[in-house]
């Protein structure tokens, strides 16, 4: 009989990073659901487009640095970053958009780091980042909410929209966000009032779609996947932020917090992209550091930057922040007097 | 576009030349605050040299390697040291780690000379030959190595006219035993691959 | 128990909380297993040096006799855990991680397990601390618990006069193990008995029993046993891994933190096991050593699990077949707890002081680890290290071999307790990590400071050769100033020669007369450096010194015809080279049997002249062999250097170099050198 040897400890706990990555997922669905309830089913099919496209790209760079496929596709990281970015852009955006996209955010965003676990950056929001840049028109086309006048797409015109290159014309609008921004004469009151698409707090649609990654995030910190501190962090931070910068409901007004938490990606940031384990700090003071520090930076970037949404770039910045945010937030180790903060010197 | 006139962009230009001032006096101060009294080179360079002084490298022991490192000498002749001595000079002189010059030997692990000592005839010819004195013993008397000290290297085998002398590894023990690493071929990598052509066969 | 305020427990950061899996081995009492046919006993039980066996084979012992004794005072001895012999002292496996061996006592029990005389101490009241202190160690009783710290060493340190508490563990947080749990339950009295000898020598202010509140039949029985007792209090810790590391349980008790370059001792605590103070129960009380301990048998591999107590030296093999062993699911054996302990590569390892549980564990128990994934920076293992260190880091900077960031990182302060691998989704063998990179810190600093010793002993011997060499060159050179003055002297001697013969001879004389004096005094020197090693002469006195002489010749020419036999092979058989050396080679053998009649002769005929001194002999033997021994030692050499030349040789015809010409020119001058050593040897 051969005994087996291994290292201690023998037990280990229930978690496992397969277990984690496929509960991200889950917590996604609903916001999915009522992405595709608002938008049309130009939703879905953005993720299941993504979903392949990030399988493939995974494929492609692992059989390229000969890896095993099978246990490393097994471990969801793929899926998950294609999941964040489909929900992320336009739904309808056509196929070459999201392509690029998501091989980007899984070639350079991810594997050509070392794969999972070495990326510095989010890879969703730096794919992100990419399409907004390079493909501006496209990416801020968002489809008109469902009540705002127009039927969203069916599956055919979804269908056609994204592969066959139909314009999407006739169904896009501006997102609240964008309408806030751009807007430059009309108060508050008559802009609810004029344009379709703002309704109820925040517009049409988007309040549910937040609301939806809210109770995604919230089964996700039921289930301990995540901790507190990030998302509390970053909505504290925005929250305190649009209240702090708030200057009424004028033509020039930034908007009202309650608008701000609850529209663009603000709860899906909160919950899903700055607790990205791998790009963000590591211990909980830094992870509420770092959450507040996205908060702050996407409210700068929605309000006095050039773009309508900033959780992405907000991310990307605070990534590049995470080593020195881990590097201050050192935990005191028991018997030491003081943490020793950073490095070793290497004289 | 008309935010971007000529006068922002001179303001972000004074901004960054104000910035990479002050970085610049920060760093400059720093460089002299934190100023490394550093011994000479030469003996950094031989600090970190293994010390066997077997004069594997062509020289007549470590120091004198040293010193020909500091005057421009390869790094890589040294091969008791292997390939991490090589790295550390590398790193200490910024120079990029090289492969060991095999003309000088390959790296080996570490040894100890052990005199059989019923052979020893005493002839004193280990003790002349030992950089680091560490045969005792005199003439026409059995002759044994402080292992202790033996720095295993190999200079004391040829010059023993009965060839007595034997250069053994250091035996693994209990005391000495080390951790591995969790090595990829023992971890993920042989397993996952095991695994999958597992998988392909089935 | 007087009115004590109710402690408050400070709580440690971190921790987990594996199954515990305690009650397979609590539902029987403390069994007894049989006497195993023989037992065997590891010399270094303990941490510190390993003991010195003070017996012998073939020795008949009786239990609890010594058999080895502590070299040193961080080191315990051993005591023969029955009656019965020692059969051999040998290389047998120990529960090690290595899973190497150690030197071992075997011990074959005769069965009539015969106590030798005990000398208890009648009242430990009255005895001295120190003398206390060294029936402990004597006893060889070291640290029960965990990683086998003598017993004696913490409390006879000069701080341990300041101790204002004594901490008892009896947490026990490791899952399976019961060890202790049910000493507590069927033991307290010795155990206390144990503290108050302890409060007798520590006299701390008070004594504080931590127990895992998951052990309320312990708790309840150790109170009751400390009822009425002053300075004795019983303290219930909620369950969470790692509280029984003693500086969890010290901070939980006492929320006092044991600075990282000191030991709890310092700040006036002291923390033992509950078992390491029975043990001193039995020392003081009733004299005997540790010969014995708790031990939990459990695992789902044991149709019998439960506690045993063991003697030490008992084979695993023998306990688990006590214990029932269901050999057709038996798939993993662990040494300890499933978090800190270690996986066994065979059943025949004993029961050491240290063993408190052996797992029997079947494969759906202990699956595989399954394989590591990449570390995904979730940060659990951060929230759950009780040290708070960073454990990702720490896997980072050990995979990479940075030893500068882990030691910056505290490596060394990681308590290896497994909490960290226990949370990790990627299943990373964290642990494993440290444990690398420990054992490659500290090696690396061996090395470094092996190598600033080589340095130093080095540098000492350059700078005595050269102060050789410098003196030779003053010589030399002072020579050469006689010679030239001498010359100058004889040159005037020349334009005048009847006067400066005289002078010069007069002045030659004293220059004579003084490298005369230089070189005695050197020899004197010389034999002065010499002296001290001579002593060692008397210790081979059996040698005659014909008889050393000739087995000088005698290995000399065995090594020769090794050298000749091994060069052999490698030449192209028939050809000139090889011809020649066969019969080199037959030629050597011939001397060699030769020297070997001879020298047997002589040893044969020891001692030609027993009583007389060594003079006759010596006599004698130089004008036999003085001349013949230089040439064979003369002829070796020569030998030597062919063979030197002949391996040169080939080596640069394998590789083709221009030199062979050169080199083969070479050989055939040491060739025809030997040649003619070897024919003036026949000639004389
Ligand atoms: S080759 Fe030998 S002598 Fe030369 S530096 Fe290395 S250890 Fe020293
Ligand atoms: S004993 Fe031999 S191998 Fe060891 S250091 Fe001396 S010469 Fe070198
Ligand atoms: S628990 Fe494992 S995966 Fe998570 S940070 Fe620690 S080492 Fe990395
Ligand atoms: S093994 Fe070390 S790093 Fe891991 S939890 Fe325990 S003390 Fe912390």
């Amino acid at each position: 009989m051969a005994l087996i040897r291994q290292t201690s400890p023998h037990a280990s706990g229930k978690n496992h990073t397969n277990h984690i990555m496929r509960m991200v997922i889950v917590a996604l669905v609903p916001a999915l659901f009522v992405q595709m309830w608002f938008f049309g089913w130009g939703a879905l099919v953005n993720v299941l487009w993504c979903s392949v496209v990030a399988l493939g790209a995974e494929a492609f760079v692992l059989t390229l640095r000969k890896r095993p496929l099978a246990f490393y596709l097994k471990d969801g990281s793929a899926l998950v970053t294609a999941w964040l970015l489909a929900m992320a852009i336009p739904p309808g955006s056509p196929w070459w958009l999201t392509f690029v996209g998501v091989s980007f955010a899984i070639i350079f965003g991810k594997q050509l780091y070392g794969g999972m676990g070495q990326n510095p950056f989010n890879p969703a929001m730096l794919a992100y980042v990419l399409l907004l840049i390079s493909f501006p028109v496209e990416m801020t086309s968002w489809l008109a909410p469902q009540g705002a006048g127009v039927d969203p797409m069916g599956l055919t015109d979804s269908l056609q929209a994204i592969f066959a290159g139909h314009s999407i014309d006739g169904w896009t609008m501006a997102t609240p966000l964008d309408v806030v921004r751009e807007n430059k004469s009309l108060t508050m009151a008559e802009l609810w009032t004029e344009k379709p698409q703002l309704d109820g707090l925040t517009g049409i649609g988007w309040v549910w779609v937040n609301l939806a990654f809210l109770a995604g995030g919230l089964f996700l910190l039921k289930q301990k996947i995540i901790s507190w501190h990030a998302p509390v962090g970053m909505l504290a931070a925005l929250g305190v932020m649009s209240l702090l910068f708030w200057n009424g409901t004028g033509s020039g007004s930034h908007g009202s917090p309650i608008f701000h938490l609850l529209s663009g990606a603000a709860m899906m940031g909160a919950f899903f992209i700055v607790t990205d384990p791998v790009s963000g700090a590591t211990s909980n003071k830094g992870r509420l550091i770092f959450g507040a520090g996205v908060g702050i930076l996407t409210y700068i970037i929605r309000v006095w930057g050039g773009y309508p949404d900033g959780v992405a770039f907000a991310t990307l910045l605070m990534n590049m922040a995470a080593p020195a945010i881990d590097y201050w937030t050192q935990p005191r180790t028991y018997g030491h007097r003081k943490p020793k903060r950073g490095m070793a010197k290497s004289e | 576009m008309d935010v971007l006139s000529l006068e922002s962009v001179i303001y972000a230009l004074l901004a960054l030349l104000a910035l990479a001032l002050v970085f610049g006096a920060i760093l400059g101060f720093a460089s002299e605050r934190f100023k490394v009294e550093g011994n000479p080179i030469v003996d950094q360079i031989n600090d970190l040299l293994p010390q066997t002084q077997c004069g594997q490298c062509g020289h007549p022991g470590c120091k004198p390697y040293a010193e020909g490192i500091a005057n421009g000498e390869p790094i890589n002749k040294c091969p008791p040291g292997g390939q991490a001595t090589i790295n550390a000079l590398a790193d200490l002189l910024d120079l990029e780690p090289m492969a060991l010059d095999d003309e000088h030997g390959e790296e080996k692990p570490p040894m100890v000379a052990n005199i059989r000592e019923d052979e020893c005839i005493g002839c004193t010819k280990c003790i002349q030959a030992c950089p680091v004195d560490a045969i005792l013993g005199a003439a026409k008397q059995m002759h044994t190595v402080i292992t202790d000290e033996c720095t295993g290297c190999d200079l004391c085998v040829e010059p023993c006219p009965v060839d007595c002398i034997d250069m053994v590894p250091i035996a693994t023990t209990t005391q000495n035993w080390q951790w591995p690493l969790p090595s990829s071929s023992e971890q993920s990598g042989m397993q996952l691959i095991a695994t999958d052509k597992q998988g392909e066969v089935a | 128990m007087s009115a004590i305020p109710l402690r408050t427990i400070h709580d440690f950061p971190g921790g987990v909380h594996p199954q515990e899996n305690k009650e397979q081995s609590t539902r029987t009492p403390i069994a007894i297993p049989p006497l195993p046919a023989r037992l065997v006993l590891p010399l270094n039980q303990h941490s510190g040096a390993p003991a010195q066996p003070v017996v012998s084979a073939g020795e008949h012992v009786l239990k609890g006799q010594l058999l080895a004794k502590a070299t040193g005072f961080v080191s315990a001895p051993v005591h023969a855990p029955t009656s019965g012999t020692i059969s051999s002292l040998e290389m047998h496996p120990v529960p090690h991680w290595s899973g190497l061996e150690e030197s071992c006592l075997i011990l074959l029990p005769d069965g009539k397990d015969e106590w030798c005389s005990l000398s208890p101490i009648e009242d430990y009241r009255t005895a001295e601390r120190e003398e206390l202190v060294e029936r402990i160690h004597d006893a060889g009783i070291v640290g029960l618990g965990g990683a086998g710290f003598p017993a004696a060493v913490k409390m006879s340190s000069r701080k341990a006069s300041k101790i204002h508490t004594l901490v008892v563990n009896g947490a026990e947080c490791e899952p399976y193990i019961t060890a202790d749990d049910m000493l507590m339950r069927e033991r307290a009295a010795q155990l206390v008995s144990g503290i108050e000898i302890l409060q007798h020598m520590l006299a701390p202010e008070q004594v504080l029993i931590g127990i895992e509140d998951n052990k309320p039949e312990a708790i309840a029985t150790m109170e009751k046993a400390c009822a009425g007792k002053a300075g004795i209090e019983v303290c219930t810790v909620p369950t969470k891994y790692p509280s029984g590391d003693a500086q969890r349980l010290i901070w939980l008790l006492t929320g006092k933190e044991v600075p990282n370059d000191s030991r709890s001792v310092d700040i006036g605590i002291l923390c033992y096991n509950v078992g390491t103070i029975v043990a001193v129960h039995d020392a003081i009380v009733h004299g005997k050593p540790l010969i014995s301990r708790i031990t939990t048998l459990t695992g789902s591999a044991l149709s019998r699990p439960g506690n045993v107590e063991a003697l030490i030296g008992t084979p695993a093999e023998h306990l688990l077949v006590f214990a029932g062993i269901d050999n057709d699911t038996f798939h993993t054996l662990i040494q300890g707890g499933p978090m800190m302990g270690h996986t066994l590569d065979t059943t025949a390892v004993p029961v050491i002081k240290t063993s408190n549980c052996f797992i029997a564990g079947t494969a759906q128990e202990f699956p595989a680890a399954p394989p590591a994934q990449a570390c995904i920076r979730c940060g659990l293992c951060a929230d759950a290290c009780p040290i708070e260190l960073l454990p990702q880091q720490l896997h980072w900077y050990a995979k990479s071999q940075n030893h500068d960031q882990l030691q910056h990182h505290n490596l060394f302060d990681c308590i290896e307790c497994g909490a960290c691998a226990y949370v990790c989704p990627s299943a990373i063998p964290l642990v494993q990590y440290y444990r690398a990179a420990k054992d490659e810190i500290r090696t690396h600093k061996a090395r470094t400071e092996k190598s600033e010793r080589s340095r130093v002993r080095f540098e000492q011997r350059q700078a005595r050769l050269e102060a050789a060499a410098a003196e030779k060159e003053a010589r030399r050179k002072a020579n050469a100033e006689k010679a030239r003055k001498l010359k100058e002297a004889k040159a005037a001697a020349a334009t005048a020669p009847e006067k400066s013969e005289a002078k010069a001879e007069a002045e030659a004389d004293p220059i004579q007369a003084a490298i005369q004096r230089a070189k005695a005094k050197k020899a004197a020197r010389a034999a002065g450096t010499d002296s001290p090693a001579k002593p060692a002469k008397p210790a081979r006195p059996q040698l005659s010194p014909k008889q050393k002489e000739l087995k000088i010749q005698l290995s000399m020419a065995k090594a020769q015809l090794k050298k000749s036999e091994r060069a052999l092979p490698q030449m192209e058989e028939g050809s000139p080279e090889a011809n020649k050396l066969k019969d080199d080679i037959a030629l050597v053998q011939k001397q060699l049997e030769q020297l070997q009649t001879e020298f047997d002769a002589a040893s044969s005929a020891p001692a030609e002249a027993p009583a007389a001194t060594e003079k006759p002999v010596k006599a004698k033997k130089p004008a036999l062999s003085d001349d013949e021994k230089k040439r064979k030692i003369e002829l070796a050499m020569k030998k030597a250097a062919l063979k030197k030349a002949e391996r040169a040789l080939a080596v640069a015809e394998e590789a083709g170099s221009d030199q062979v010409d050169t080199l083969r020119q070479a050989r055939d001058e040491k060739r025809q050198a030997l040649a003619d050593a070897e024919n003036t040897g026949v000639q004389a």
